[in-house]
């Protein structure tokens, strides 16, 4: 009996050990793939803009940019639709429509990125070209300069918000499910009212809310194909929310099958990498967040 | 049912419910009148008649799942928020019925206070805790007034000395007993005119519980105080009324000492003599 106990617990640990072995041999391999890259621009990789196959320059610069900008848009357009379902299902949707409301969002995480991404053209960026049409008069606000071409960084982070929102929303409302009774209770019997009670629990299941946004965030960052298929690939840093830009992932599928050099290869690989890195920052940072909410109420339990 | 004739005498199912002795010449604070209480088709509460008096301690004792709690939890509609309930009769508190349609249930629940059985301070600061009721009911105008009330109501609850100097550090650092009398102190902020208490002091050690019943003996001149308690000699220490339920009915309902001393019902007598339950 003790020997198959034994047994159990190393097999069990082999297996979490071979995650973190995993995740070292990515980084490992990233690096070493584009050992090439790292060598030749160094940490200018990360601050330069210039991305010039022919002439072997290199720089992540405005793929980053890319990512983060269409990641943080599709988080702040999401986020408060995310929390909306949350609430709804957890706290005042009938009993009985909330077993369909959660197989509905869930649904929407199923759905293929490909499949996302040519609903995108078909439907989304010709929405967004009219609504971009219409803002022509604001073109010298900044946000709403260019031309009116549909594809671009609002398509993006539209569609990115799309298939965020059933990730954010089903952690958001597992959550607010462990906030105790008797937090909305202690509220109620103050004289709060139902908006009241719900600030009251949303309040105690704060830090896990934020987790359950990063949580969105991470994916956002790293979704590919519907991005690709709607952003426009256009590689140049702009603040315009209708210039086609470019993110990291994107560059990678587009280019990938073409590079022909070595270094080539090796700078997309970097890409890779630093999208690595940053996934890894993002998801750490939500991690934490969760550890320290699991600590608030350990101390709750033990004070 | 909504009748306004609080005055008049009520044909009673159970009469021996009544309290015999009600030489105490205070007035009823809150009459509740043939409640029913369900849980969709289930009913928990059973036709329960009670007075209960100002300024005084009333008891609810008996074994678990008896509905002293879930009576309890009428008296400020807290079983409102839970889905699939039904209430039938009528709880007057201070001859009006809170069951009448139109009533604003959050002005029900401001001056009808509740403690919990388990602590449950919100994770804010201690000054935060108090002053909860105090803002989303916007009952004070100033800064000023809003760090008296807090004061006031920390003293209320006999916790200022222990607190005034980390007002502001969070109320989970505190002990249990010290979250609990925080609790008291909050539900006090909002100066209700009842207290009802659910087995304030059953996750606290004989100290804490002990401080808890000093401090209920003191509450009991301004608040009129309802508990619920598993703890028979809790009930004796601490209430001038009693009232024992049983399976959903509320078998006695008398002065303390008689409930204590000479039950009417043998039902009672089995039970604070520990024959079951």
């Amino acid at each position: 009996m003790r020997s198959r106990e034994l047994a159990f617990r190393l097999a069990t640990g082999a297996f979490a050990l071979a995650l973190a072995v995993l995740v070292l041999a990515i980084g490992f391999e990233l690096s070493r793939q584009s050992w090439l890259s790292i060598q030749k621009f160094g940490l200018q990789f990360w601050t330069t803009s210039r991305w010039d196959p022919v002439a072997g320059e290199f720089g992540a610069l405005l793929f980053i940019w890319g990512t983060l900008y269409s990641s943080i848009l599709a988080l702040i357009i999401s986020t408060p639709i995310a929390l909306g379902i949350a609430v709804f299902i957890s706290e005042l949707s009938p009993a009985r429509l909330r077993g369909p409301l959660m197989f509905l969002t869930e649904l929407l995480a199923a759905i293929p990125s490909i499949v996302y991404g040519l609903w995108g053209i078909f439907v989304l960026v010709p929405v967004v070209r009219a609504l971009e049409v219409k803002l022509g008069p604001f073109s010298d606000f900044p946000l709403f300069s260019g031309p009116p071409l549909g594809v671009g960084m609002l398509a993006a982070a539209l569609i990115l918000s799309v298939m965020v929102i059933p990730f954010s929303s089903s952690v958001a409302r597992e959550v607010l499910k462990t906030v105790p009774q008797a937090q909305r209770e202690a509220a109620y019997a103050l004289g709060a009212t139902r908006f009241e009670a719900i600030r009251a629990a949303m309040f105690f299941a704060r830090t896990g809310i934020v987790g359950s946004v990063m949580l969105g965030f991470g994916r956002a960052l790293g979704e590919t194909m519907a991005v690709t298929m709607v952003i426009g690939n256009n590689p140049q840093v702009s603040a315009s929310l209708f210039a086609p830009q470019y993110t990291m992932a994107a560059v990678i599928a587009n280019e990938f099958t073409e590079a022909g050099d070595e270094l080539y290869l090796s700078a997309l690989v970097e890409i890779g990498l630093v999208l690595f890195i940053i996934t890894l920052i993002v998801n750490g940072l939500s991690r934490g967040l969760i550890w320290m909410m699991g600590r608030q109420s350990a101390g709750r339990a033990t004070a | 049912m909504a009748s306004s004739d609080t005055g008049a005498t009520v044909t009673l199912r159970h009469p021996t419910v009544q309290p015999r002795a009600a030489q105490e010449d205070k007035p009823v604070k809150i009459d509740v009148e043939r409640l029913s209480f369900y849980y969709g088709a289930k009913r928990a509460l059973e036709d329960i008649t009670v007075r209960m008096k100002s300024n005084l301690v009333t008891a609810f004792i008996g074994p678990s799942g008896c509905g002293k709690s879930t009576f309890l939890r009428t008296l400020n509609r807290m079983n409102d928020i839970i889905p699939a309930t039904r209430v039938d009769g009528t709880v007057l508190i201070d001859g009006s019925n809170i069951y009448e349609s139109g009533v604003d249930v959050v002005a029900v629940r401001r001056r009808v206070g509740m403690v919990f059985q388990k602590s449950n301070p919100f994770p804010k600061s201690i000054f935060e805790n108090v002053a909860y009721g105090l803002r989303i009911n916007r009952m004070t105008t100033s800064r000023s007034e809003l760090e008296g009330r807090v004061e006031e109501s920390l003293q209320q609850a006999a916790l200022w000395d222990e607190v005034k100097d980390r007002l502001h550090e969070s109320a989970l650092a505190m002990s249990g007993g010290q979250q609990q009398r925080l609790c008291i102190a909050r539900a006090l902020a909002v100066k209700p005119d009842i207290l009802l208490m659910d087995e304030p002091a059953s996750a606290l050690d004989p100290i804490a519980t002990q401080r808890i019943e000093e401090l209920i003996y003191d509450l009991k001149k301004t608040y009129t105080i309802v508990i619920v308690t598993h703890n028979m000699q809790q009930a004796a220490r601490v209430s001038d009324y009693t009232a024992f339920f049983w399976l959903g009915k509320l078998v006695e309902y008398d002065r303390t000492d008689r409930i204590f001393t000479a039950p009417g019902e043998k039902l009672t007598e089995d039970y604070i003599t520990g024959r079951f339950g």
